[in-house]
């Protein structure tokens, strides 16, 4: 890697001071920023460590919900009886993430801010009705996300934690990049009342809402609703180890599973 | 058994504790005062040529010692790597064999292959000073993939290889070939694509060079399976150094899977480059690089045909594959596809004609090379597919249809037609022992179970025969190898009764320094502890060939018996003296010298003892020390063989396959430690499943960049993708011509199972009409193809 200058600030004020700084990078977990760093791709001047900041950790019960703080890891979420309790499948969706290694590393805020397109947490933001709470605002989690590694964050705008409505019934599915291990697609449902919320990460560009899966499963939530019910191919992604229909063909296979784990 | 760590017990590894506890010594471990890094300057095109390279600000960059040029080398005389195979075309005319020089010099072929070199006090300001190397580089057509080589019109990789053909080779008699195909009742045909692999070592390639100026010695330390050729290779050829002024260790390596068996430019360039600064230079590879520069393996697109009687029995096979070399050849590249795969697709059969045609291409890709199996694993592959097509158009069983076509036992040795004699084996038994394991005739009811679930399943077979323990000095040399292929050992007792061992082979995960110990401590009824086993170091082994082509044991293992049985001579003559009787009445068992028919003895320990404090031995018929050598090359190949049967099931939703069971049955001959062999078995089936369902290396056809040049693209199996294996070997067929009575196990899991496990996934689909997929069988390949052959028989019928 290059060189950098590391800081790492003790409190969300300096922290948004030394972001100021020209090509400055937040560093959550790194598990994208660090080997980025290490294959020479990227060149910031400095690296914002936001790893000693109390106010970004912890997670908590809030309206019923949960809030959990941007430097949570993913085994801290996976493995709290809090989550687990309150919103299982997402403690289930960050057992999932990567390898041990990424989960202990790796951060919930880290993870939304760099909107990866087959990142796991996006769709669960998204099904599980989140709102994102930064140092400047609120943002709901249906805005957060605006394209491939792109959101509503502006720049040096740090997030701060995430809430999450209880749902309920919801689970996760998702189907692996055999290589990567990455969601090829990740479907995400989570059944409030009437309302269905069905979220797809990995398929296209960035999270996106199956909408007719949602009206579907709205009438009827079992997985055979889903019959014939599928995403336009059209606009996904594709690379050697998917094409666009069958990432469309996924959508609606993973779904149906997410909601038969949904029970 | 005499010695609870002799041969046939399950001694567990006695490197593993400094492997396991981060104390291994690898070749980026060692440090020298002084020492300096390497960093390669590398082609990002395919083709290009060379029109200039500008490296002034890189030279002023922090810590930049040295920048060096393909020019530089030239300048020095440097030469080209050098290929240890020659292979002539049907038209006898031998292959083209252009230069590949370690430094590119006008033109580039491949991405990665290096133009310049910077060297530096680190490592980071080396990477920092080799972004600011310009080269001028004019583009040009590439060739990505070896049927575009072949395409009419295709730009040429080298201007003297005319359509881009390396040779255009063939085996065995295509007349009575031909014949037999105009009598058959039935014909078999199939297409199929074995496609590229990454060798993937878990250690990267890295090399360090060292030049003393008060003696002229160079050193180089390297990640080579066989220290003693790279030694002769970069000596004799690449730089001019003679053997007794250049070194070459290979200490502790990673893994090599045959990519470490081949001479590279980065070691050349390390070498030279240590007498042009002064200073020792160690470069290590990034994965990156090993994507890019390790030669990589398989890469075949072949047709064949097979012609049976009315009753299935083989008459003919038929054989034209299209070959990949890559860029330039590597060491060895020529004899894999001709001499290490044509040769072996006779399998495990009696058919009596065979034809085979291969024809060789450059294309702009990184080299192709020995892969574990090299060549092997190919023809495995063809032959079982083909097998199992010939099973469907039979409308047979497809254990049936292998049986009734093995070699049988009584017909040993057998001559194939393609050039072999096997010396022993026993298919058939193989294959008793393996239905049991896979209950068989269960398999109709577990088949319908997987259905009532939504699931497809499927059983494959894979019946394997390979030629290990390579080679036979005259047969290879026959066939166009330059070099021997013979092994050395020397068997050195110390005073006190311990022994050390310097054996030619080399070990890098095999296990030497345990099962090479237990037949020293076997045979002289010594404990295993007091064996030392050294390998990897041109000054300290008399002379060795490496290891690859699973022929440690068999050839390296079979000079240690020869040097032990010296050992035992020289001991046997001591022991008279010592005892006072006639050599002839000495009697010698595990280490144990007895006057025939008396209590009088002596422990081996003792005569070592006395061979080097030899106050009254009769120094003109007795010299003292218990130090022997000896060579030892092989009458004929080994043939390791075997049984493999998968069953797979597969989610028609989403195409995945899952590996239900694998059963491995072998014969390796005799076995010396059952724990190593096992794991040995474990990780070659794990790679031949990698091939079968994961492995891809993919180059784009146009632009010949590497599309899997990482591991976020490049499938590596991973340990939740493989079953818990059953593995079983037999020891009733040792091998007949080696002292050890074995063949070898290295490579064995690797050949049988893509095969094994792709004809468990067409058996699966069989049921849609499909008779063959290429690998890797993706999950999109497999559903895609349920997909498209709807209408299903079975679901229409429901």
């Amino acid at each position: 890697m290059y060189a950098f200058t590391y800081q790492r600030p003790t409190t969300l004020a300096d922290a948004a001071a030394a972001i100021q700084a020209e090509d400055a990078k937040l560093l959550g977990g790194g598990q994208t920023l660090l080997p980025t760093l290490k294959q020479r791709f990227a060149r910031p001047t400095d690296l914002i460590d936001l790893g000693a900041i109390p106010e970004l950790k912890g997670i908590r019960e809030a309206d019923g919900g949960l809030e959990i703080g941007a430097f949570t890891r993913h085994a801290e979420v996976a493995h709290s009886d809090l989550v687990k309790r309150v919103i299982p499948s997402l403690a289930s969706l960050a057992e999932g993430i990567g390898d041990r290694q990424v989960r202990n590393m790796g951060t919930m805020g880290g993870s939304i801010a760099n909107a990866d397109p087959s990142a796991d947490y996006p769709s669960a933001v998204v099904a599980l009705k989140a709102t994102v709470t930064t140092d400047r605002r609120t943002i709901t989690g249906d805005d957060f996300f605006t394209g491939m590694f792109e959101t509503a964050l502006e720049p040096g705008e740090i997030v701060k934690s995430v809430r999450f409505s209880r749902p309920d019934k919801a689970a996760y599915a998702k189907f692996r990049n055999p290589a990567s291990r990455y969601a090829i697609v990740g479907v995400f449902v989570a059944r409030f009342g009437a309302e269905v919320r069905v979220a797809v990460t990995g398929a296209a560009g960035s999270v996106f809402r199956a909408e007719a899966f949602e009206t579907a499963l709205a009438a009827d939530f079992r997985a055979e609703a889903l019959n014939g019910l599928s995403v336009e191919a059209d606009g996904l992604n594709a690379d050697i180890h998917a094409s666009a229909d069958y990432r469309a063909h996924l959508v609606t296979v993973m779904a149906k599973r997410a909601v038969e784990a949904a029970g | 058994m005499a010695n609870p760590n002799g041969i046939g017990a399950s001694v567990r590894r006695r490197e593993d504790q400094r492997f396991l506890t981060g104390r291994g010594n690898y070749t980026d471990d060692f440090k020298r005062l002084n020492m300096t890094h390497a960093v390669h300057v590398r082609s990002p095109y395919a083709h290009a040529r060379i029109m200039g390279i500008d490296f002034t600000d890189a030279l002023a960059m922090p810590g930049v010692v040295a920048v060096l040029t393909g020019a530089d080398m030239e300048a020095d005389k440097v030469g080209s790597l050098p290929c240890g195979w020659q292979i002539h075309s049907k038209d006898g005319s031998p292959m083209k064999e252009p230069p590949h020089y370690p430094l590119a010099r006008d033109r580039v072929r491949y991405v990665g292959d290096a133009v310049a070199v910077v060297i530096a006090e680190t490592r980071e300001q080396a990477r920092d000073a080799a972004e600011m190397v310009v080269v001028d580089y004019e583009e040009m057509p590439a060739v990505g993939s070896s049927t575009r080589a072949i395409a009419g019109g295709a730009p040429l990789v080298h201007d003297d290889a005319p359509d881009n053909v390396c040779y255009d080779w063939h085996l065995g008699d295509k007349a009575a070939v031909d014949a037999a195909f105009a009598n058959a009742a039935h014909v078999a045909k199939i297409d199929l694509v074995n496609q590229r692999l990454v060798p993937n070592a878990m250690e990267p390639r890295a090399a360090m060079g060292e030049y003393d100026q008060s003696t002229g010695e160079y050193t180089l330390t390297t990640t080579s399976q066989n220290p003693h050729v790279t030694r002769l290779l970069m000596g004799a050829f690449v730089l001019g150094i003679p053997e007794h002024k250049l070194r070459v260790v290979a200490p502790d390596v990673g893994g090599g899977f045959g990519s470490k068996i081949f001479h590279y430019g980065e070691e050349a360039v390390v070498t030279w480059a240590a007498r042009k600064v002064g200073r020792p230079v160690k470069w290590t590879a990034d994965r990156s690089e090993s994507f890019l520069t390790d030669a990589h393996g398989r890469d075949h697109v072949s047709h064949a045909e097979l012609a049976m009687d009315a009753d299935g029995n083989f008459l003919a096979l038929r054989v034209s594959t299209l070959a990949n070399l890559g860029a330039y050849l590597s060491t060895f590249a020529p004899s894999i596809p001709t001499y290490l795969y044509a040769t072996l697709l006779a399998g495990q059969y009696k058919t009596p004609a065979i034809y085979a045609e291969v024809k060789a291409v450059f294309t702009n890709t990184s080299p192709v090379d020995a892969y574990r199996g090299a060549g092997r694993p190919e023809a495995c592959y063809l032959i079982e597919r083909l097998v199992d097509v010939a099973a469907g158009v039979m409308g047979m069983d497809k254990t049936e249809i292998r049986r009734r076509n093995f070699v049988p036992k009584e017909a040993m040795p057998y001559q194939t037609p393609v050039a072999l004699q096997y010396d022993t084996g026993d298919f058939a038994k193989n294959l008793d022992i393996a239905l049991p394991l896979v209950d068989y005739p269960g398999f109709q009811q577990r088949r319908a179970e997987s259905k009532a679930r939504g699931k497809l399943r499927g059983i494959g077979f894979a019946t394997y025969i390979e030629a290990c323990g390579i080679a036979p000095s005259n047969v290879a040399g026959a066939l166009g190898a330059r070099a021997g292929l013979y092994e050395c050992a020397e068997v050195r007792f110390h005073p006190t009764g311990s022994v050390t061992v310097f054996t030619g082979s080399h070990s890098h995960g095999q296990g030497h320094e345990t099962t090479f110990a237990q037949i020293v401590a076997d045979r002289f009824g010594i404990p295993i502890e007091n064996v030392e086993i050294v390998h990897g170091d041109t000054n300290k082994i008399p002379f060795g060939m490496g290891t690859y082509g699973s022929r440690s044991l068999a050839v390296g293992g079979s000079a240690l018996v020869k040097a032990m049985d010296k050992v035992e001579r020289k001991a046997k003559k001591i022991a008279a003296h010592m005892l006072e009787a006639a050599e002839t009445d000495i009697e010698v068992k595990e280490g144990r010298f007895t006057v025939a028919g008396t209590d009088k003895s002596l422990g081996i320990g003792d005569i070592a003892l006395q061979a080097y404090v030899p106050h009254n031995f009769p120094l003109d018929e007795l010299e003292p020390g218990l130090d022997e050598q000896a060579f030892y090359d092989p009458k004929n190949f080994t043939y390791p063989n075997g049984c493999h049967v998968c069953e797979v099931e597969i989610d028609p939703d989403t195409g995945v396959t899952t590996i239900v069971s694998f059963a491995a049955v072998d014969d390796f001959g005799n076995v010396i430690n059952p724990l190593i062999v096992e794991g040995q078995v474990h990780g070659g089936l794990v790679q031949g499943i990698g091939q079968a369902l994961y492995e891809n290396c993919v180059y784009d056809e146009e632009s010949g960049q590497l599309v899997t040049g990482s591991y976020m693209d490049y499938c590596m199996p991973r340990a939740d993708d493989v079953p818990s294996f059953t593995v079983r070997y037999h020891e009733d067929q040792p091998c007949t011509h080696n002292p050890l009575g074995v063949k070898g196990c290295g490579e064995a899991g690797t050949i049988g199972a893509a095969a094994a496990v792709m004809n468990a996934v067409v058996d699966a689909l069989s049921e849609y009409g499909v008779t063959h997929m290429d690998m890797p069988a993706t999950p999109e390949k497999v559903w895609r193809t349920i997909r498209d052959a709807a209408p299903a028989p079975a679901m229409a019928a429901e």
